[in-house]
């Protein structure tokens, strides 16, 4: 029996390194946010990139305030996110650099058609949101840090609205199991369109503020600084930043999710700064 | 109701038509807890072994410890093995995060402590006394330990089964250490997640029947084994 464990420790062994990567060099890690990973639009530039550069990209789908941890600690090469205020953060820190604009879609919010705080119609979010907390009635926030949720707290601030239970709801999921969970409590919620539209079938939710500037969501790429860690790819991380820029992967955005939904999920705006949207 | 019947069709859609993403899915998923139950075996059948037969000082504590590890929650194993295989962790030399090598190492530690804890049970259950026989008819100490194991087989299988079932199905540790990687570390219960964040129920249910069956399918083959005592 001795002899059978020592046999499979041995199998093991020599199966293990067929399990391994290639060289460093060649590998590119992109920290990302959940919804560029639940829109699937990443399963469709990932293996346009590794076919054009040759480069083998791992993916890390997280909150954009992980994501942005991650590579300020050298875990990652490239970041893709959507938190232009936290974005910026890093930047001054110097910890990322090379803050490119890549594609942008909205934020939508979302309630029960039977609307008990009064928002539809409304054309400015903070405004539904001073409504919603005057009213009381329930919201259901990610509370897990990512664009969408540091978006939200934002909007209560300028609201000068302090949410608590047990009105206000967090779900420290995704934004999917968030809309579900908002859809059975007959709650509101701030949700990006790609994800709402996703789960348009499933819940019963409407849009009711929608087309308002503070609701853009903006998605940027960002360079890791070789700085923070060892083993940063720094020329991997910058041949994807060029990537996502490049004229073809954003002609490929620009139509991508048309078939499904019947409308395109974001709008390429490489070339663009903050100040042009 | 109606989600579920769309679900069940797809899933024996996706079986039929063969689709190949899935079966790469069912693949990798199989290799990677397939692998990581044999290391969980080579590590944990002799130090469980070792555990039954030997006296030391501390050897409750040690027992309780490997009792309480067989109930080690996924998500803690797999946040320790990401901080180790982290590219600043102390072993991040080896470059093995968000490959399927880090998913089977942090299920292997998973599954050890289960191989260990029931390779322990079921080696205390061999009598004393037939231990003590075989010394006495003269067999050296590694034969009778040999012995002592194959006659604790059959509960031993109950080992592969427990450690097996308890990797394949899990999800905490292949997420955090594997990251999900269409192609290269999505396994089905990883990919169940995806699939329901993104509102393809369907999917999910059909990926949800797929694991039932391969979990079953492996645990019936184990148990035919087992109860025909074929060796």
């Amino acid at each position: 029996m001795a002899r059978v464990a020592a046999a499979l420790l041995l199998v093991v062994l020599a199966l293990l390194p067929a399990a391994a990567q290639p060289p460093s060099s060649r590998t590119v890690i992109l920290s990302t946010t959940t919804s560029t990973q639940d829109s699937s639009l990443l399963d469709v530039l990932v293996p346009m990139f590794e076919r054009q550069t040759g480069f083998t990209l791992k993916t890390v789908p997280v909150g954009t305030g992980q994501a942005l941890a991650l590579a300020a600690r050298g875990e990652a090469d490239v970041v893709l996110v959507h938190a232009p205020s936290l974005e910026k953060k890093y930047v001054e820190e110097g910890k990322l650099s090379n803050r490119r604009l890549v594609m942008v879609n909205d934020f939508v919010v979302v309630g029960p058609a039977r609307d008990p705080a009064g928002v539809r119609g409304e054309t400015h979010a903070v405004a539904a949101l001073a409504k919603i907390a005057a009213s009381g009635s329930r919201f259901v926030s990610r509370g897990d840090k990512s664009g969408t949720h540091v978006l939200e707290q934002s909007l209560w601030k300028q609201a000068g609205a302090t949410p608590a239970a047990p009105w206000y709801i967090e779900s420290g999921q995704g934004m999917g199991a968030t809309l579900t969970l908002a859809d059975d409590r007959q709650a509101y919620t701030l949700s990006d369109r790609g994800t709402y539209l996703a789960f348009g079938r499933r819940v019963a939710l409407a849009i009711l503020v929608e087309g308002d500037r503070a609701l853009l969501n903006v998605y940027a790429v960002l360079e890791v600084n070789p700085a923070n860690g060892p083993r940063v790819n720094s020329a991997g991380g910058r041949a994807f930043a060029d990537f996502m820029l490049a004229p073809g992967t954003q002609a490929l955005i620009k139509t991508f999710g048309v078939e499904r939904f019947g409308q395109p999920l974001f709008v390429p705006i490489a070339g663009k700064t903050d100040s042009d949207l | 109701m109606d989600l579920l019947v769309a679900g069940v069709r797809e899933a024996l859609r996706l079986l039929v038509a063969g689709d190949r993403e899935v079966f790469a899915i069912l693949w990798l998923s199989l290799q990677v807890s397939g692998l990581a139950t044999l290391l969980s075996l080579a590590l944990g059948i002799p130090a469980g072994a070792a555990l039954a037969l030997l006296r030391f000082p501390g050897r409750t504590l040690v027992v309780s410890a490997v009792n309480a590890g067989m109930g080690l929650p996924p998500v803690v194993v797999g946040l320790f093995v990401t901080l180790l295989l982290w590219r600043s962790g102390p072993l991040g030399a080896w470059e093995i995060l968000y490959t399927p090598a880090a998913i089977v190492l942090a299920q292997a530690v998973i599954a050890a402590p289960i191989v260990m804890g029931i390779t322990l049970a079921a080696v205390q259950n061999v009598p004393e006394k037939f231990r003590l026989q075989l010394l006495g008819l003269g067999a050296s100490r590694t034969q009778m330990v040999g012995v002592v194991l194959h006659e604790a087989r059959l509960p031993m299988l109950a080992a592969v089964m427990a450690g097996f079932g308890g990797i394949i199905s899990e999800i905490g540790a292949s997420m955090m250490v594997g990251g999900n990687i269409k192609g290269q570390t999505r396994t089905l219960t990883t990919a169940m997640v995806l699939e329901t964040g993104k509102g393809n129920f369907e999917v999910a249910i059909a990926l949800s029947l797929l694991l039932l069956a391969l979990v079953f399918g492996v645990n019936w083959t184990l148990t035919a084994v087992q109860q025909r005592r074929v060796w």
